[in-house]
């Protein structure tokens, strides 16, 4: 990357990998189980996050040498909520039909433990630019996760990517659902989120043995 | 040379490799390994593992059998019944036959396989990646499956189920003896959430019923639960459900049978019978409750849970899987209670929330394998407080002595 400096490199790429915040940091896991039985949903959330995220590092950052200590969690909360409340407003405005199956998961993201965390952890103690990097590499780490998850949620409990049928149509009997496959209802329902999350977490530390924990 | 004695030298000369737990686990299938202690206790009893297993199997294969005769007998029973002829109902005569064994070995042999196929597969792989012995926790779990889902479930789903509940249900914890979950719990819960349509209605119990859904020849077979649920009267008499002769899963519905399994367990010391019996006197506390609130007029036959709360309490213990559960699924010794009063507890709890549940689940009147999996997570914490109100109580005593 000629754009960036390496450590500014690692803001970005850290949080993909070895420092996931839902995979390593388990933060976020709420709206993680919550919304992604869809795979748009997923995407979504994931672009509301990062926006919020982003923005809102900065905004932190620009902040930091101004913002009383004792008040601070108040004037993260006051940032956090502006932008969600123009995220939500935005989905209003412009895509009805998924505002109302995200409902109140985008208020929500008020609450989501990776927006706190970042501006707790390194937007209070870095400048702008680099926690600018550094939220837009936590949002990407936590959209990679819901987007995994969304993908075979949407695929193995709905038959569908993206609202269309990948598997053939399961009342018409075509594609494999003809070889009398089923759609799997469970994936549907929160639990299945947790287990996929949960074997992500598995394939990621067998192929990492050094975030292991010692016990 | 005999053939324990080459297995023997194959075993010395494949010793370290990737494929030696593998095929130890063949070996130790077939002999004893003539493996001798070096050091530390030299006294062994014979009842390892794998003989423990053996015997809850061997409880089980009556009821395999009567569940291949009765998995004919209800389809035929159905034919017989959608084109209204009533036939006499006698053992030899309509139930011992060769027309119902046959459609036993085609639908639930092929259950017993893929069972046994896929999760001795997944035991393997598992084994051979981490590189320890095949553990035997499986073949009990192999058995129970087949016996607990209904007679059409697709192989296909069977291998999905069997797979997850596996290694989710036991390799993520550790493996046999780890397991926080009753595995084979964990394979019929996830069948029950994953393809619902196929675990319940009044298609499934009975073989080809799905596949004759809006033809001339269809037939049903609600199980008697599904009958209650939906407040209709029975045709079956106390009799025939005690011996099982009515539609179900495919192993649990004779109670009678899994009765005589019951004191095989409890004579060879395997089963624990004060969870058994602590299960059924659960069951029955509630089964009498909900009796007297109807008895009471509490509830009128207007409500919704009429049928199942106005079932007779004995007659709760013997129909759905409640029999089958208390003996063979309560008793799994990794996922019960170890100590003797937390049995009670435990064993009492898994009755008394199974009826509940069966009474007020709307979309399906069973609940046996709901409680016992509830049960199965507070089993440790049940034992964890006897064990420290034991410590308490000698405590006290010690003070009082040297006080």
């Amino acid at each position: 990357m000629g754009l960036l400096s390496k450590k500014d490199a690692k803001l970005i790429t850290d949080p993909l990998t070895d420092n996931n915040p839902i995979t390593i940091q388990v933060l976020g896991i709420c709206s993680a189980l919550a919304i992604t039985a869809e795979l748009k949903a997923s995407i979504v959330m994931s672009v509301s996050v990062l926006f919020v995220l982003g923005l809102g590092n900065v905004v932190i950052s620009l902040m930091r040498n101004i913002i009383p200590s004792k008040i601070r969690i108040i004037v993260q909360l006051i940032v956090v909520a502006t932008l969600v409340i123009i995220v939500d407003l935005v989905l209003k405005a412009f895509a009805y039909e998924l505002s109302k199956t995200l409902s109140v998961f985008v208020g929500l993201i008020i609450t989501n433990c990776i927006i706190m965390g970042r501006f707790e952890a390194f937007a209070l103690g870095n400048g702008p630019w680099k926690s600018f990097l550094d939220g837009v590499g936590n949002s990407l780490g936590y959209a990679v996760i819901l987007i995994i998850v969304g993908f075979f949620r949407e695929l193995l409990g709905s038959g569908t990517l993206l609202g269309i049928q990948v598997l053939g149509d399961p009342i018409e009997k075509t594609g494999l659902y003809a070889f009398g496959y089923e759609n799997n209802g469970f994936m549907l329902l929160s639990p299945m989120a947790l287990i996929v999350v949960g074997l992500i977490i598995w394939v990621q530390r067998s192929r990492n043995q050094a975030l292991i924990e010692e016990n | 040379m005999s053939l324990k004695s080459n297995l023997h030298n194959l075993k010395e000369k494949y010793k370290g490799t990737k494929m030696a737990p593998a095929f130890n686990a063949i070996h130790t299938f077939l002999y004893l390994p003539n493996e001798v202690t070096h050091n530390g206790t030299h006294i062994k009893a014979a009842d390892d593992l794998k003989r423990t297993m053996n015997i809850v199997i061997m409880a089980l294969i009556p009821c395999l059998f009567f569940g291949m005769f009765n998995a004919g007998y209800q389809h035929y029973a159905a034919i017989d019944a959608a084109k209204g002829i009533t036939t006499e109902f006698s053992v030899l005569g309509s139930f011992i036959t060769w027309d119902n064994f046959w459609i036993g070995i085609i639908k639930v042999l092929p259950l017993v396989v893929v069972s046994y196929g896929v999760g001795l597969l997944v035991e393997f792989i598992f084994a051979v990646i981490k590189g320890h012995e095949v553990e035997e926790g499986y073949l009990v779990t192999g058995m129970l499956v087949p016996l607990i889902v209904p007679i059409d479930t697709p192989l296909w789903m069977l291998s999905v189920a069997v797979v997850f509940g596996v290694v989710i249900g036991k390799e993520v914890f550790g493996g046999t003896g780890m397991n926080i979950l009753n595995p084979a719990l964990t394979i019929r819960a996830f069948l029950f959430f994953a393809y619902p349509t196929w675990m319940s209605g009044d298609k499934v119990w009975v073989y080809d019923a799905v596949n004759r859904v809006g033809t001339p020849d269809a037939i049903s077979g609600e199980t008697i639960l599904g009958s209650y649920a939906q407040n209709q009267e029975i045709v079956y008499s106390n009799w025939d459900i005690f011996f099982g002769f009515i539609p179900g899963s495919v192993g649990e519905t004779s109670t009678f049978l899994i009765l005589l399994g019951a004191a095989f367990l409890i004579f060879t010391k395997i089963g624990s019978w004060r969870i058994i019996l602590s299960t059924f006197i659960g069951a029955a506390v509630m089964g009498i409750i909900f009796n007297q609130i109807v008895a009471l007029d509490i509830i009128t036959d207007s409500s919704k849970f009429y049928g199942l709360m106005n079932t007779n309490w004995s007659q709760h213990l013997m129909i759905g899987g409640l029999a089958f559960g208390a003996v063979f699924m309560a008793t799994d010794p990794v996922t019960g209670s170890q100590t003797n009063k937390g049995k009670w507890i435990y064993g009492f709890l898994i009755g008394f929330i199974s009826i509940m549940i069966r009474v007020f689940n709307p979309a399906y009147p069973e609940g046996v394998f709901l409680a016992i999996l509830l049960m199965n997570v507070f089993a440790p914490t049940i034992d964890h407080y006897v064990v420290q109100g034991n410590v308490k109580k000698r405590l006290k005593r010690l003070k009082a002595k040297t006080a």
